[in-house]
């Protein structure tokens, strides 16, 4: 049993961290769910590809009220990571609009959602502001 | 009137509000009824029903609905499509008159919401004991809060500085200002939800939801219903002068989901298939954004509001802050957009919003407004988002008899 695991499949932990896509052989789309066929050209065969880890914050909010359970305030974004939108959390700087600004650039970080009882580190991702 | 035109023959809205004691077929019996008194005809005369009860989906609310208002054995179409729900069951009953299938048919829409929360990610999964795989995504955990936000307040304001990034221009300001402009028009109409004026001061201090959107900037959970029974041209040609003088024509029905772009699986594009509507709507109308005398567009948030203006072409591309700022959209402006007070004031009861809409801009091309009647108004249109995504465009004219 591998004592680390990824939140999601498309999160490759092996240094440096790195997000993959599905992109259509046919095409080009990009996608980062299991894929049934490419909703853009219906094309059936996929390739894994590497995404940009740094990219541009291209639409951004701040979440105050969600789930119970889910800590706030804390900063969901749209990133543009050269072509390649990816749904993330901006991590690792202050949630709040004077902190957070459109087409800041960011950079792939992870960080640890803690350990299961089989001892399984689980391991999550979001940007942070490019020092 | 051409034979195979579609008319709005009777259209009636609730209260939209908190209703305690009323249960969702109540409240669909009232729209029901009530839409056909006013279009003259019973439950004998309708040939279809197209309804709509979108927390209730599995509930068969048209066939509920029957068993209290009247049981002729006609087909039901039960449909839920999001915040299109309403706008779906109108497009039903058109495409069913259109068709030539039936002369008269019918759309209800109908929610209950009062005291309703977030509607989506309101509530997230407890971790498991374990660290495993599921679902399309691999995911070991719940995402929503860990890759961004599933919340309607989350989503819509990123859609809203989405359009700021790519055009400039937007603010937490200019989007209370947007918030202001609805809360002030709701004032005039008895049956929304709220009809409190706000500062914008009072608007930019209440409680943050999802930056920029305030609590007064998100649409209201709120009880209501609404419906409409709808015509063929001739069949109205065989009805009294005065069902001909207020019936209001259909001039265009259109629905519309999200095309593949890049990012659309990523961040919900509510733009693309909103334009795609508006032009098909436009072309079948045989008008343009400049002839119409009022637009209720789907402000659920106030961040919405802005980008919808782009889309439904009321101003140039790229232009929606100018436009805004220009006063266009108060209900003195060039094209006043949702004097009922939009979603944020008159309420959001998610079924009922797309035949709500189209009651609005119905009740004035009528003339019946009364104080927040906008002066001759001859063309209109109503503009629904269901996330997912589904987008509804009816454009209404008045009758020329």
């Amino acid at each position: 049993m591998a004592d680390r695991i990824p939140l999601v499949d498309y999160l490759i932990l092996e240094d440096p961290p790195h997000l993959v896509a599905n992109e259509c052989t046919a095409c080009g789309a990009r996608y980062f769910d299991r894929r049934n066929a490419c909703a853009a050209c219906f094309g059936t065969e996929f390739v894994k590809v590497p995404v940009d880890p740094e990219g541009e914050v291209r639409a951004f909010t701040i979440v105050s009220l969600a789930a119970p359970g889910i800590p706030v305030p804390y900063v969901a974004a749209l990133i543009d990571c050269g072509g390649t939108s990816v749904r993330a959390n901006v991590i690792n700087v202050a949630a709040d609009p004077d902190h957070v600004r459109l087409g800041m650039k960011v950079k792939l970080a992870t960080y640890s959602l803690g350990t299961d009882e089989a001892g399984t580190e689980a391991v999550g991702f979001g940007f942070e502001p490019l020092a | 009137m051409a034979s195979d035109d579609i008319w709005i023959l009777g259209i009636h809205m609730t209260k939209f509000g908190k209703h305690t004691d009323r249960d969702t077929v109540d409240l669909a019996a009232e729209a029901a009824m009530g839409a056909l008194v006013d279009a003259g005809v019973t439950m004998r005369d309708v040939g279809v029903l197209a309804a709509g009860n979108l927390m209730g989906a599995a509930g068969g609310i048209g066939q509920q609905l029957q068993k209290q208002i009247g049981q002729t054995g006609i087909p039901v179409y039960n449909v839920a499509n999001a915040c299109a729900t309403g706008a779906t069951a109108l497009r039903v009953a058109c495409m069913a008159v259109k068709s030539g299938e039936v002369d008269v048919g019918m759309a209800v829409g109908v929610e209950k919401l009062a005291g309703a929360g977030l509607l989506a990610g309101g509530s997230r999964k407890e971790d498991h004991k374990t660290w495993t795989p599921s679902g399309r995504y691999g995911a070991v955990a719940p995402v929503d809060g860990r890759i961004g936000t599933e919340t309607m307040p989350g989503v819509f304001a990123q859609i809203g500085m989405e359009y700021g990034h790519r055009y400039g221009g937007t603010s937490f300001e200019l989007f209370a200002r947007i918030s202001e402009k609805n809360h002030a028009h709701s004032t005039l109409n008895p049956l929304a939800a709220y009809q409190k004026r706000f500062t914008l001061e009072q608007i930019m201090g209440d409680v943050m939801i999802s930056y920029p959107n305030t609590r007064p900037m998100c649409s209201a959970n709120c009880d209501g219903a609404a419906a409409a029974v709808v015509v063929s041209g001739s069949k109205l040609r065989t009805m009294s002068l005065e069902q001909q003088r207020r019936a209001v024509k259909v001039a265009a029905s259109v629905l519309t989901s999200d095309p593949w772009e890049e990012a659309c699986q990523i961040l919900p594009n509510v733009n693309t298939l909103t334009r795609n509507a508006a032009k098909q709507a436009y072309e079948s109308a045989g008008v343009g954004p400049e002839d119409l005398d009022l637009v209720e567009l789907h402000d659920c948030f106030a961040t919405a509001e802005l980008v919808h203006y782009d889309n439904l072409m009321l101003c140039p591309e790229g232009g929606a802050v100018d436009f805004f700022q220009s006063g266009a959209t108060w209900r003195d402006g060039s094209t006043p957009v949702n004097v009922s007070g939009g979603l944020e004031s008159k309420g959001h009861p998610i079924a009922a919003t797309g035949i709500a809409n189209v009651w609005e801009v119905a009740t004035h091309l009528r003339g019946e407004a009364g104080d927040r009647q906008i002066p001759g108004a001859k063309v209109g249109l109503a503009h629904v988002i269901g996330l997912g995504s589904a987008c509804g465009v009816h454009i209404l004219e008045k009758a020329a008899v």
